[in-house]
């Protein structure tokens, strides 16, 4: 086997990222509990990061991993405020319910 | 090839499993499968440091994160590990659009004209995973960190460091930005009176 070579051929990476993707954003629209909604966004983080491995891997630049190391901080960086933004809406609203918070509808 | 279809039907089927399950820590468990596998698929892509801190950065601190939240929140006034569970009405047209939307997308990479990588477009030289000075071993990957893309890096201390920051302003234990949904009414109730009574002296 070339050494150099992907394991199977780059299309089949590209396809895999856009079903993680697109189930990601169904979590996000479909669900009303908003850790639930973190975690979907959580996997379109990831479905983007596999994405620039697989690149990465496919030309041999390192640049695909700088930016998954990147991804990977920003995505950590967005949970946490994301669960706090969580907590304080629960202790205010006393609801997690994303449509009964609802206060800034017009 | 047959590992790529092993680890990429695993993933999926954990993805679906985390964003259908009722209770947000069943969800957890699955996310922490699907970082697992996905660690794996980092190894089979060469790339050893991003599926050891996959490991140590999700499941050890992010996902530990979304379960203290779980655990916060369930000991309050709401049976909170139960959430809300209720579809919005548009749910089945909606789910059925993005399906469809999905396969246009997935035929059209399938049958677009990619081609793989040339060869003379490397870096550095490909070899197994765990060999030094290969591609995407961890030497490789800290010369480049630390070398060409320095400054993104030193971006990505900033971005923690705000962060840190935020999550202490907004959960805190004082919270001068935002005041409780009482306070607020109570607020709004003495300036209506106090306006009321300005009308009438």
């Amino acid at each position: 086997m070339n050494e150099a070579a992907l394991p199977v051929a780059i299309v089949n990476y590209i396809a895999l990222s856009a079903v993680i993707l697109f189930i990601g954003a169904a979590g996000v629209m479909l669900r009303r509990n908003p850790l639930i909604m973190l975690m979907s966004i959580e996997l379109m983080w990831n479905a983007a990061n596999l994405l620039f491995l697989a690149f990465a891997r496919a030309w041999l630049n390192n640049a695909g991993h700088i930016f998954a190391f990147i991804v990977i901080t920003v995505a950590a960086a967005e949970a946490a405020i994301g669960l706090a933004i969580v907590v304080v809406v629960f202790r205010s609203a006393q609801t997690v319910d994303v449509d009964e918070v609802a206060s800034l509808k017009g | 090839m047959t590992l790529f279809w092993i680890l990429g039907v695993l993933l999926v089927a954990s993805a679906v499993f985390v964003i259908s399950q009722r209770k947000p820590v069943y969800s957890v468990v699955g996310l922490l499968f699907h970082f697992a596998v996905l660690a794996v698929f980092f190894l089979t892509l060469n790339a050893e440091f991003l599926a050891v801190i996959q490991i140590v950065i999700y499941s050890g601190a992010t996902l530990i994160l979304f379960v203290f939240v779980i655990a916060l929140l369930s000991s309050g006034v709401a049976p909170f590990s139960v959430g809300p569970n209720r579809m919005p009405k548009a749910a089945i047209p909606a789910g059925l659009i993005a399906f469809v939307a999905l396969a246009l997308v997935v035929y059209g990479i399938l049958r677009a004209p990619l081609v793989n990588a040339p060869r003379a477009a490397t870096t550095s030289i490909p070899g197994a995973v765990g060999a030094p000075n290969v591609f995407g071993s961890v030497a490789d990957f800290g010369k480049a960190l630390f070398t060409t893309h320095l400054l993104p890096f030193e971006m990505t201390a900033f971005i923690l460091m705000v962060a840190v920051i935020g999550v202490v302003a907004l959960a805190g234990e004082t919270t001068p930005f935002v005041p409780s949904l009482r306070r607020a009414r109570i607020i709004e109730r003495e300036m209506r009176e106090a306006l009321l009574r300005g009308g009438e002296e």
